[in-house]
């Protein structure tokens, strides 16, 4: 029987996460967990979060997470939600300029105010909320029997972007093309909810329990 | 192709019951609302929205166990509203499985209340709700004010700016109904929800008035919403969600399907 950790560094909603993973995995023993112990003892660690980047890394730094997962982070399947991809990045522009974990290299960046579309001309809406789609840049075993294309549920305001095009698992566009998945080794990271993303969301975090960290 | 618009069923929920009022007085029980939640997500819908009505205090929890039971099978943005007006209050809705709360009379007699809620939660979980009336009369420039108490109660307060401090103030979103079409399936008031869609940054839904597909439509090409609520024509089996997709999709219009 697996252990499943979930950060929680007291940042958003991690009952939806949890609720989402018992239900693509009856069997997986889901812990909500801030404890070394736990984190430990996982066999998969999944990373969310809401809200703002500097007050999440003043918490995992006050909770001693960041050396702890920094220590986990090696071998096993990692799974980044939303903020909990933003925070792998080397630096946010996000609360006045913020230092991330560096687990993959990139920046996040604000949508710009105004965001317009450079195609339609349309004043584009921040934050980035709702369905779109999910174009998948290369083959992972976590995006296993999911459509080319699929739309998966976004919310924020702050995208990431990086340099190094190894590290991209799938882009999306919203008047700029951003960063919507990320991998490295045993690292998988997205910006949208899988956990809110009905079919294809489910089928993620499923393909997330299977994994065994490599392949990636 | 890009981002979608979202089509979301909205659940008036009393006592654990699925109820919708027209003009908040002719009550029809359309069912329980996990088996509705269901049918909805099956069907599509690319959100859902709980709007707790139950009057009294003593069965306000019932809401909290409609959330839970719902939010274990429905995996897709779930909102709740009604009742909202402490931190905690929105607290237990998000540990019961909520993505986000509707915060509405708490808002209009305390704004600083939105501002510590996103503060705290963060805005993505702050969906203000403005219930707006028109005030203006004809040959005057329509002007629309913030109402109470299921829009007997005026205000003073203009709604289009309203909706301007409230984004400053962290709502993540603008959950807009015009109270004289509520319940008269009548269509939307797309003047006012284009003044609104105009006026801020942050995505606004827009609500009341719903009594067909191309009300539905009309809501985002014509008012300018990012994306549109409706009860009763889903609760009675008028229309599908699949079958409001099909017909937004044949418009030109971007939808998850």
């Amino acid at each position: 029987m697996s252990l499943v950790a979930v950060i929680d560094y007291g940042m958003g909603n991690l009952r939806s996460v949890a609720k989402a993973l018992e239900h693509v995995d009856p069997r997986a023993r889901v812990r909500i967990t801030d404890a070394a112990a736990d984190i430990k003892a996982a066999d998969h660690i999944v990373f969310p979060g809401q809200g703002a980047i500097g007050h999440a890394m003043t918490e995992l730094q006050r909770r001693q997470l960041d050396q702890i997962l920094l220590q986990q982070m090696g071998h096993k399947p990692f799974l980044g939600i939303c903020l909990g991809l933003q925070v792998m990045m080397d630096f946010s522009e996000e609360d006045g300029g913020t230092g991330g974990l560096g687990l993959l290299p990139g920046q996040v960046k604000r949508f710009p105010d105004p965001h317009v579309d450079p195609v339609s001309n349309e004043r584009l809406k921040v934050p980035h909320m709702g369905w779109n789609q999910l174009h998948q840049v290369r083959p992972h075993p976590l995006w296993q029997g999911i459509e080319q294309d699929s739309r998966f549920y976004f919310v924020h305001s702050y995208y990431v972007t990086t340099e190094d095009p190894d590290e991209i698992a799938g882009t999306c566009d919203y008047g700029l093309q951003f960063v919507a998945a990320a991998c490295r080794d045993n690292m998988f990271a997205v910006q949208f909810h899988p956990e809110k993303s009905a079919q294809a969301g489910l089928k993620l975090l499923e393909n997330f329990l299977q994994w065994d960290g490599q392949g990636g | 192709m890009g981002l979608a618009k979202r089509i979301i069923p909205c659940l008036d929920v009393d006592n654990g019951r699925v109820v919708k009022g027209v003009q908040f007085v002719d009550i029809r029980d359309a069912g329980d609302p996990v088996e509705v939640a269901r049918r909805y997500d099956s069907e599509g819908a690319d959100e859902i929205t709980f709007l707790d009505i139950t009057a009294s205090s003593d069965n306000r929890d019932t809401i909290i166990h409609v959330v839970e039971a719902v939010a274990s099978e429905v995996f897709i943005p779930l909102t709740v509203g009604g009742g909202i007006r402490k931190v905690d209050d929105i607290r237990r809705m998000l540990n019961a499985g909520a993505d986000k709360v509707g915060i509405n009379t708490a808002a209009v007699f305390n704004p600083e209340f939105v501002k510590e809620a996103s503060d705290k939660v963060g805005s993505q979980c702050i969906v203000v709700a403005i219930d707006a009336k028109q005030v203006s009369g004809d040959g005057e420039s329509k002007r629309w004010e913030i109402f109470t108490h299921g829009g007997r109660k005026p205000t003073g307060i203009d709604a289009v700016e309203w909706a301007g401090r409230m984004q400053a103030y962290g709502a993540g979103e603008i959950l807009l109904t015009s109270m004289d079409r509520d319940g008269t399936k009548s269509g939307f008031d797309l003047d006012l929800t284009r003044a609104v869609c105009d006026a801020v940054s942050i995505p606004v839904i827009a609500s009341g008035g719903v009594g067909n597909l191309q009300h539905l439509a009309d809501g985002v090409t014509i008012g300018g919403a990012d994306a549109v609520l409706a009860a009763s024509i889903f609760h009675f089996a008028e229309y599908s969600v699949g079958e409001a997709k099909q017909y937004m999709a044949e418009r030109g219009i971007e939808v998850r399907q």
